[in-house]
Order: C-alpha cells, then sequence, then structure tokens
C-alpha cells in the first residue's frame, strides 16, 4: 500500500498546503502523521524514499518533522520548496503559541489561571518523563551505553555543566565505544 | 533591546545545532541559560512555558518561541522561533545531496548509535529538571507521575491528560 507510484511533483502551494494541514493538528507525535500524508494520502514519495529522506532528519541536529519539511519541499522544489514546507509548518502553531503565550502574560496573576498553570506544568512535566523512560528503556541491555547516558545525565542535570562542552566528551565517548564493537 | 535580540539569536542558533536526538534534549541548557545565565523568568514559569507549548499544536521547540516572547516581546519570539529553526533545517538542506551516499556508511551508522546514549542522558536530565520546576507539591508531583504512567503504559492522546491536569488545578485539587 505503501508503494504506489508517486503521483507528480507538489507545487509550492501544495508543499505549503501539506505541512500546514500536520501544524495545525499535529499533537504530540506528529512523525506518522506526517509518513501517512507524505507516502499514503498525497503520495509524493514511497514508503523507502520517505524513511531515506527521514534518516537525514533523525542523523542531523533540530525537530525531526521540521528538518523533514525543509527536506521534502527542498527534494521536489529548490530551496523555495523549503521554505514553503517550513513555513507551512511552523506558521500556524507560531501565532496559536503566541496568543497563548499573550494570554498567559496578561492573566498569569489570576488565581484560576495560576492553578490551571500549575496542573498543566505539572501533566507536561510527566510526558517528558514517559518520553524519557521510552528513549532511556533499550539502554537496560546495554550496560556501557547506559553508564555514558548516566554520566551525561549526571553532568547536565546535577553538575549543570554548559551542553556543547558536555557533548563535545559524551558524543566522543558513545562513538568511541560502538567503533570498538564495529570492528 | 537590539541586545537581548542578539543574544536570543545566538542562544537558540547554538542550541538548534546541538539539539541531536529532537528537541528535548536541549531544554536543560535552555533552562540554565533562560534561567540561570540571563534571569529572563524563574524556573517555574520555564516549566509553565513549557507545558504552553504542549498544549499548543506543532513540534514541541515552539517553547523557543515564548521564551523569545517573555525576553524581548514579539520582536524577541520571532527571532527566537527562527534562530531554533534556521541552523538545523539549512544544514539539512545543503547536506540532502550528499546524503544518498553516505547513508549506508559504515561511520554514519557508528555516528548515530554512537550519539544515542548521550541523548538519553540528556533526555532524563530534561525531565528530571521540568518536573522538579512545575512539581512544587505533592499532589503536583502526583499528576506528574500518574501522567508518565499513562503515557508509558497506554496509547491515550497526550491533550486529555494536559486537560486533566490543568482541570485538577482549576478545580484545586492539586
Amino acid at each position: 500500500m505503501s508503494d504506489v507510484p508517486p503521483t507528480p511533483p507538489p507545487s509550492i502551494g501544495q508543499i505549503f498546503a501539506g505541512f500546514f494541514g500536520i501544524g495545525v493538528i499535529g499533537f504530540g507525535g506528529v512523525l506518522p502523521l506526517t509518513r501517512r500524508m507524505i507516502v499514503e494520502q498525497r503520495r509524493w514519495m514511497t514508503g523507502d524514499e520517505f524513511t531515506g529522506v527521514l534518516g537525514l532528519c533523525q542523523f542531523l541536529p533540530g525537530g525531526n518533522v521540521i528538518n523533514l519539511s525543509a527536506a521534502v519541499g527542498l527534494r521536489f522544489r529548490g530551496l523555495p520548496g523549503a521554505i514553503a514546507g517550513l513555513a507551512g509548518l511552523m506558521s500556524a502553531p507560531f501565532v496559536i503559541v503566541l496568543l497563548l503565550g499573550l494570554f498567559y502574560a496578561r492573566f498569569q496573576e489570576e488565581p484560576l489561571v495560576r492553578r490551571a498553570f500549575a496542573g498543566l506544568a505539572a501533566a507536561a512535566a510527566g510526558l517528558i518523563v514517559a518520553m524519557a523512560i521510552k528513549i532511556a528503556a533499550p539502554l537496560r541491555r546495554d550496560l556501557p551505553a547506559a553508564a555514558i547516558a548516566l554520566l551525561c545525565f549526571v553532568a547536565i542535570a546535577w553538575l549543570r555543566t554548559p551542553l556543547l562542552p558536555t557533548l563535545l566528551v559524551m558524543a566522543p565517548l558513545g562513538i568511541a565505544l560502538h567503533w570498538a564493537r564495529a570492528r | 533591546m537590539s541586545g537581548t535580540l542578539l543574544t536570543l539569536a545566538l542562544l537558540f542558533g547554538q542550541l538548534s545545532l546541538l539539539s541531536f536526538g529532537g528537541g528535548p534534549t536541549v531544554l536543560p541548557e535552555m533552562q540554565r541559560q533562560v534561567v540561570e545565565v540571563n534571569h529572563w523568568m524563574t524556573a517555574t514559569d520555564f516549566a509553565a512555558l513549557f507545558a504552553l507549548a504542549q498544549a499548543a499544536p506543532g513540534p514541541n521547540m515552539l517553547v523557543s518561541t515564548l521564551v523569545g516572547l517573555r525576553a524581548a516581546g514579539i520582536p524577541g519570539a520571532i527571532v527566537a522561533t527562527l534562530g531554533m529553526i534556521v541552523p538545523s533545517s539549512l544544514l539539512t538542506v545543503a547536506s540532502l545531496s550528499v546524503w544518498d551516499r553516505f547513508r549506508e556508511a559504515r561511520w554514519r551508522k557508528i555516528v548515530q548509535a554512537g550519539l544515542l546514549p548521550a541523548t538519553v542522558g540528556l533526555f532524563l536530565a530534561a525531565a528530571l529538571l521540568i518536573a522538579l520546576s512545575a512539581d512544587r507539591s505533592v499532589p503536583l508531583a502526583a499528576v506528574t507521575i500518574a501522567v508518565a504512567g499513562l503515557m508509558v503504559a497506554t496509547k491515550i492522546h497526550p491533550l486529555w491528560l494536559l486537560a486533566a491536569g490543568a482541570g485538577l488545578g482549576v478545580l484545586g485539587v492539586v
């Protein structure tokens, strides 16, 4: 089903519209929605092509879907396509979050708003705790990798070392571990 | 004012290029810079802005928009958002044409697997720091634990859990 031949390349407007739809409805896990839109609904790419481009987006820094909108736009319509993908994805969420932020700044001293936000923040913290548990779970069976993760956790959360120097130590450690295994 | 905008652009531009493994990995550094280095807000405020960004649709990097808004108004929101998006997107755009050549390369797989432990450590640090900032009472901590448990164990939509958290707050339960 995911390997039907792609339709003709999308126009700038179609790229904008496709990612605009993702930006408006996407909460939390946007990636499956993006795959469905590109591969199954609009048929811009085959499943394999999508997986290939996604690989780059996961390899490089930046939000996966943000990178994806730029990469997909670029592949079909060059730099204007990349800008259309990014603008489509980000414009509605940007305006919505800005309005929420202005509302919060205006009413944050109201007791009701403050109580609602205390509860909301506790729940949002739970979401990221769950994300951390899911991403950490596979390391249970890989003690050396888990030790590097723990070291990085202690440096950032407890010692509060800045991110750049921490990554400059932790990334080579992890790469050396996997390089030694690959030999 | 323009000094703050420059600070925002440099800060989020740097975070954009360091966010291996996705946005949440740079949350601890963002909190450190925003709260401890630049004193734009308290850690509790930062947790509230993070929650606000989670409650909005779209990519979860939008907390940068709210930090920019707090630090320098709407121009700050625009600069912070562009700072977070543009550098990593430029890198993606510049790499796409060569990606097919090194996609299957051995070093590429080793580097990607090698970055994972640090990513896990950063996710755990982000979770702990956000939870410590948000949970100022035992009932609030209970909400965090319950939401985390439900997210791990069930397929419930996160928006319901956010709404439930806000609702419990309004009712004065937590």
